[in-house]
Formats: structure tokens, sequence, C-alpha cells
């Protein structure tokens, strides 16, 4: 109970800091929409071919946007001494942890609700045309790539490349969320067997579980002093 | 430390001996293969390479763990050591690769489960490498190298089953022909992964006593300082 109310404590922390200052979403949504509108000029407007790309630009508009939110968020951490002070509190540290990558995932989710209706009007494509289970998809996904983002994004603020060392280190590890996350949403864009998606699920669900775990017991040991 | 020095030198002459043998036996008497022909001969270094690259990451994989339990920087020696090599073997298989595909397959890259997921396992390790020379402190370089040894290893049968089921459902154009491989080729192949395991063996000796030594030097700075 007493884990829970912690991580409770830093996503009550970060959402109280954003609101206040509106960095993270508004800079993240910003680019999110603006990835969007950029890749529309790789192909013609209204060609069907749009369709096969659209689940791929989608996502690879959130996992740039991701990766310049991680960052921004764990800047704000880092200026002040904030991070280290947190380390410090009598609390289990992966509770600080999972309260980060909980804040994260929220922060990307809510760009994500932003950016799918306009991307839906722009691209004149309708995700959700085969049922909700899309939004499942972006949930899982999400989810994987806030867990690893939120760790790598800790480990690449303190480099001297600072900003720089994030995608190169979060873009490889994550290509089984990209992969599996673009290929399930094509299969509802593209109105195909609902059954070819579950084993993207299925994968999606591992990963997410496997790097939970993974993380979960090295973060103690990564953070110590 | 004279009989150390004799018998580094001795594994190293043994090394330079049976490379010798190992390119003999991969050039002049293994057979010809009858349909690709000279070219098929690139086989023997490329696999014991891509063998050795696998291995190293391992090793990476195992020395990040043990320095995570056991804080003792020989580990982290070992570990850092054994990436570097890896990633040199890892870029021997990425240009061999095509050499042999260019003839063969009629193009030199095809996005294959297996060359893909070497290509990752080439960007998760040189981020390693760049995160290591990025980080001033010693303990956090080595303490967020690890997590990345260890995630980055956790995460190549994920990458490697993602592309599986990716390249199943756009099938793939060149598949490689069945196995099979003639008895004096497989023993040419045994031969060179030997001959290659000496090779990283000698250079791993060397690459972590250059490690510990640097470790050294660093502590020494820190104590004038």
């Amino acid at each position: 109970m007493k884990y829970l109310s912690t991580v409770l404590a830093i996503i009550n922390k970060d959402l109280l800091h954003e609101l206040k200052s509106r960095e993270i979403v508004v800079s993240m949504l910003l680019f999110s929409v603006l990835t969007v509108v950029v890749f529309s000029f790789i192909f013609e407007p209204g060609s069907e071919f749009k369709n096969e790309v659209a689940g791929g630009i989608l996502w690879m508009s959130f996992v740039f946007a991701g990766i310049l939110g991680l960052n921004k968020s764990m800047m704000s951490e880092i200026t002040g001494g904030n991070f280290s002070a947190l380390l410090l509190a009598p609390v289990d540290r992966s509770a600080i942890f999972f309260g980060k990558a909980a804040s994260n995932f929220l922060f990307i989710t809510l760009v994500e609700i932003f950016t799918i209706p306009l991307f839906m009007v722009l691209y004149n494509v309708n995700i959700f045309a085969n049922g909700f289970m899309p939004a499942v998809i972006f949930v899982l996904g999400t989810y994987g790539f806030s867990i690893l983002g939120t760790l790598f994004s800790i480990i690449s603020v303190n480099t001297r490349t600072r900003e720089v060392m994030l995608p190169l280190l979060l873009l490889p590890v994550i290509v089984p969320v990209i992969l599996a996350s673009v290929q399930a949403l094509n299969v509802y864009i593209l109105g195909h067997d609902p059954a070819d998606a579950d084993k993207w699920l299925k994968l999606l669900g591992s990963f997410d579980i496997i790097f939970t775990v993974v993380v979960f017991a090295v973060f103690d040991f990564i953070v110590e002093d | 430390m004279l009989k150390k020095i004799f018998s580094v030198k001795s594994l190293d002459i043994l090394m330079v001996s049976f490379i010798t043998i190992a390119l003999y036996i991969a050039l002049v008497s293994a057979p010809s293969e009858k349909v690709m022909g000279a070219v098929q001969r690139i086989f023997y270094f490329h696999v014991a390479s891509a063998w050795i690259a696998f291995f190293a990451f391992f090793i990476t994989f195992v020395f990040s763990i043990l320095f995570l339990i056991k804080q003792d920087y020989r580990f982290d020696d070992i570990a850092e050591s054994s990436a570097e090599i890896g990633i040199l073997f890892c870029t021997i298989v990425l240009i061999t690769g095509p050499i042999w595909a260019r003839p063969i397959w009629g193009v030199w890259w095809t996005w294959d489960p297996r060359l893909t997921t070497t290509t990752i396992l080439w960007f998760i390790y040189a981020g390693y490498i760049m995160l290591r020379k990025f980080i001033e402190e010693a303990d956090k370089r080595a303490k967020f190298a690890a997590a990345i040894g260890i995630i980055g290893f956790i995460d190549v049968p994920i990458v490697f089953f993602s592309i599986r089921w990716w390249r199943t459902i756009h099938p793939n154009v060149v598949q490689k022909g069945g196995g099979g491989l003639h008895p004096d080729m497989l023993n040419a192949m045994l031969f060179a992964i030997f001959a290659f395991s000496l090779l990283y063996l000698a250079m791993m000796i060397k690459r972590v006593t250059i490690a510990s030594l640097n470790r050294k030097i660093d502590s020494l700075g820190e104590n004038h300082e």
C-alpha cells in the first residue's frame, strides 16, 4: 500500500508541475502534430497508399514526440538536484521509478488523445472503423515505450551529451514495440482479420511484462550511491 | 610476471597460427561450392565472426549482472571489453554478409530477420560504447552501462521474433538455401569458429588489461586532486 502511495505521490507531483508549467505536454503535442503534417508531404494527398503508411506515421510521431518529452521531463528533475533528493527519501526506489514512468505514460497518452483525432481528420483515415482495439494497442505500446524510455532518460541526462544519448539508446531497443504497434494498427486500419493482430498484441504484452520485471530488478542497483 | 607474459605470448602465437590455418582451409583446402563458387568461402569467417559477436555480447550480459550484484569493477572491465570486441566482429559480419549477398541474392541487403536483428544488435552496442564514453563518473558509467548491457541482450530475441513475424506477413523474395553442409565445409567452419574463439580470448586478455590499467590511472588522478 505504501508502495502505491509513493507511486501516486510522484504522479501527483509531476501533474502539478505540468499544470503549472505546461512545458512537456504542449511541446510534445506541437511536435507530434507537426511530424504528422510534415510526413504528409511524402505522398500524394488522397492516394490510397496512405492507409498503409498511416499507422507507421502516427507511431513515428509519438516516438519522436515521446523522446522529446522524456528528455524534458527528466531534465526538470535533474536541474536543482530534485531527482537526487527523491532518491534520498526513505521509500522503495523502484516506486519512484514507476511513478516517473507512470507520469510519462500519462503525458504521452494525453498527447495521443489530441493527436489521433487530428490525424484522422488530416489523413482522412478512421483508425477506429473496425472497433476500439486500436486503443488497447496505443496503451500497450505507450506503456512499453514509457517504461524503457524513462529508464534510459535517467541514464542519458547523466551523460555529457544529455539529450542526444536518449534516442541512440532507446530506438534500437524499442524496435519490437514500434514494429508490433504499427503492424497491429495496420490490421485494423486496413480492415484485415482481427485475429492477425493477436500475435502482435501478445508480443506487446510480453514486452511490457518482461521489461517491467527487468527494470524493477535493475533499477535499485543502478541508482544507489 | 615473466611467466604471465610468456603464457600470454604463447596464446598469441597459437592464435596467429590457428587463424593462418583457418585462412588456408577456408580459401584453399575447403571444397568449392558448386553453384556459388569462390564467393561462398567468405562464409567460414562470416559465421565465425557472427558466433564471436553473439558470444561476446552474452559475456557482456553475464558480467553486467555480476557487476551489479558484486560491485566489483573487474567485472565491469570484462563487460566493457567484450562489448567492444563484440561490435568489432558484428561489424565484420555486416560487411562480409553483403559481399556474399550481392552476387548470390542480387542485392547487397535484404530485410531478412537475421540481417535486421544483427543490425539492431550493432546499434544497441554502439549505444552502449558511446554511453561509456560520455559519462565521467566511474561508478555511474559502470552501472548505467550494465543496465544497457542487460536490457540490450534480453531485447535481442524479442527483436528477432518480431522481425521474423513481420517478414512472414510479407514473404521474403530471397530465401537462404537449405542447410546440408558438405562435411569438409562443416569442418572448415568449425575450425574457423575455434580459431576465432582463440582470437577473441587473446583480444579479451589484452583489452581487459588495458581497461584495468585505465581504471588504475583514473583512481591515481583522483587521489592527487
